[in-house]
Formats: C-alpha cells, structure tokens, sequence
C-alpha cells in the first residue's frame, strides 16, 4: 500500500512538471505575469511623486521627540496627495500580490524595478529636479538588470 | 540629519524587502491565481488574510513605508528610489534562501546590473 500512494504521488509531480513546460502555458504565465508588472510599473512612479509633493507640503522632521513624530505623521496623513499615492499603492499591492501567487520574488522585484526609470523621468518632468548624467547611467544599468532578469523564466518554484 | 537618513534607509531596505519576501511567501501558499474575476481576486484576498506570513509581511512593509516618507521628507524622490533599490540584493539573497527559488547565474547577472546603477544613483548626487 505505501508503494501504490508513493507511486501516485510521483504520477502527480510528472503531470505537474509537464504542465508547467507545457509551451502554451509557458506563453500565457508570461503574458499575464507582464501584464501585472506592467501595472505595478507604472503605479509605483505616480504614488511616488505624489507622496513627494505631500512630504514636500508637511516639511521635514525636526526632531524624534515622540509628539513631533506624531504630528508629523498626523500631519502627512492629512494632505490630499498622500492619500491619493496611497489609492495608486493599493492597486500597485493589488498587482503584485496576484503576480506574486505564480511568479518568483526574484523575478517580480528586479522587473517592477523599471520604476526606477519612470520614477526619474517623472521627478525631472513633474517636479523639476536636477539628475546628474551619472544619476541617468546608473539607472539605464538598472534598467538593464531588469531586461536581464525579465529573459528568465518567472516561476522555478511550485506552491509552497 | 544624515543619521536620520540612514535610519530611514536601513528601515526601507531591510523592514520592506523582509516583508515583501513574506508577503511572497503567504502568496506561494495560496496557489497560482488563474482567475480574475473580481469576486475570486475578493475571495484570495480572504484566503490570503488567514496566512500569518501575510500579517508579518503586511507589518514588516507598513514600517518601511513610514521610514520611505520619513525619507522623502529630507531628500529628493530622483535620489531616494533609486537608492532604495539596493533591496534587489537583499531580495535575490532572501529568494534563494528563504523562498528557495532558483536564482540563474542570467537572473544574477541582472540583480548584479541593477546593484550597479544603484551605486551610481547614489555616487551621481547632483
């Protein structure tokens, strides 16, 4: 009997294993995986620029005293585009957790990096800040660590 | 003002990418989402709740947000992400031993790229 229910079990990880290099399926896990990551790639810039110009309105921490900690906090938490960054966050959590579910961590985190990019040409555009020419290189390199990593294949790992 | 900087940053580096690797690691329990439907994403919320590791990961994120705007309160949006990017490392070192993913020499070349514009982000100050 123990022979028979090892042998089932070892049936059912070829069946899966088949599945998962299965050429078509290969296709549809990257399409929607890109899809995802193509949501989270552009919610992260915008939640980013918009905590940016909420931070730049409540001013910087002066002091950790734990009543100017709160105030600072009570302070943020009060200003319209925080709560609108917030909005974009949660549909960027939406995206990454539904990505997450199939996809590897080490693919997902180096990919939704491309915010990086974005995040930058959006604070030069939006909010007029000065990037070096050093600054550009270093995130078209990371840029490209993410094309690297987007060559890969999203999942190596079965459910936990 | 720089040390509270670099108590920002260790938080956002270490405090978010833990909890992003638990959050990752509740989501791998669940199973592939095969259905997007809003009433099933509604219900692998629900099942997703009822993971410890995703309160610990939930936890872990909201404390590396706080440290996230605490930063940006004191320094530039273009120098703070980038410069947060440093957790990639800290991910693909987690991912293979905490989540026992299998990180490629190719997908180690990229995190590797991605370290080095990291650096370059963050020499390149302007």
């Amino acid at each position: 009997m123990p022979n028979l229910v090892c042998e089932q079990e070892e049936i059912v990880s070829d069946e899966a294993i088949r599945a998962f290099e299965h050429p078509k399926r290969r296709v549809q896990l990257r399409v929607k995986t890109y899809i995802l990551i193509m949501l989270m790639v552009l919610l992260n810039p915008i939640s980013n620029i918009l905590l940016k110009k909420g931070m730049d309105q409540v001013g910087p921490m002066v002091s950790w005293a734990p009543s100017t900690v709160a105030t600072f906090f009570v302070h943020a938490f009060s200003t319209g585009a925080i709560w609108l960054a917030i909005c974009c966050l949660l549909g960027f959590f939406v995206s990454y957790l539904l990505v997450l579910s199939w996809a590897d961590y080490t693919f997902v985190q180096p990919s939704a990096a491309l915010s990086n990019g974005l995040t930058a040409v959006l604070a030069y555009v939006i909010l007029h800040e000065y990037i070096s020419p050093i600054r550009w290189v270093g995130i078209l390199l990371i840029c490209g660590g993410v094309f690297v990593v987007g060559r890969t294949h999203p999942q190596t790992t079965e459910q936990l | 003002m720089i040390i509270t900087g670099a108590i920002f940053y260790l938080f956002i580096l270490l405090s978010g990418t833990g909890g992003e690797m638990c959050v990752s690691r509740a989501m791998k329990s669940i199973g592939e989402v095969t259905d997007f439907r809003p009433r099933s994403i509604a219900r692998v919320f629900v099942r997703a709740m009822k993971v410890p590791w995703m309160w610990i990961g939930v936890a872990m994120m909201a404390l590396g947000f706080f440290s996230l705007l605490g930063l940006l309160s004191i320094a530039n949006v273009s120098f703070v992400y980038p410069a947060s990017a440093l957790s990639y490392v800290v991910g693909a070192l987690g991912g293979k031993f905490f989540l026992g993913e299998n990180v490629t020499k190719q997908r180690w070349a990229g995190v590797l790229l991605v370290a080095l514009g990291v650096v370059l982000v963050v020499v390149g100050r302007g």
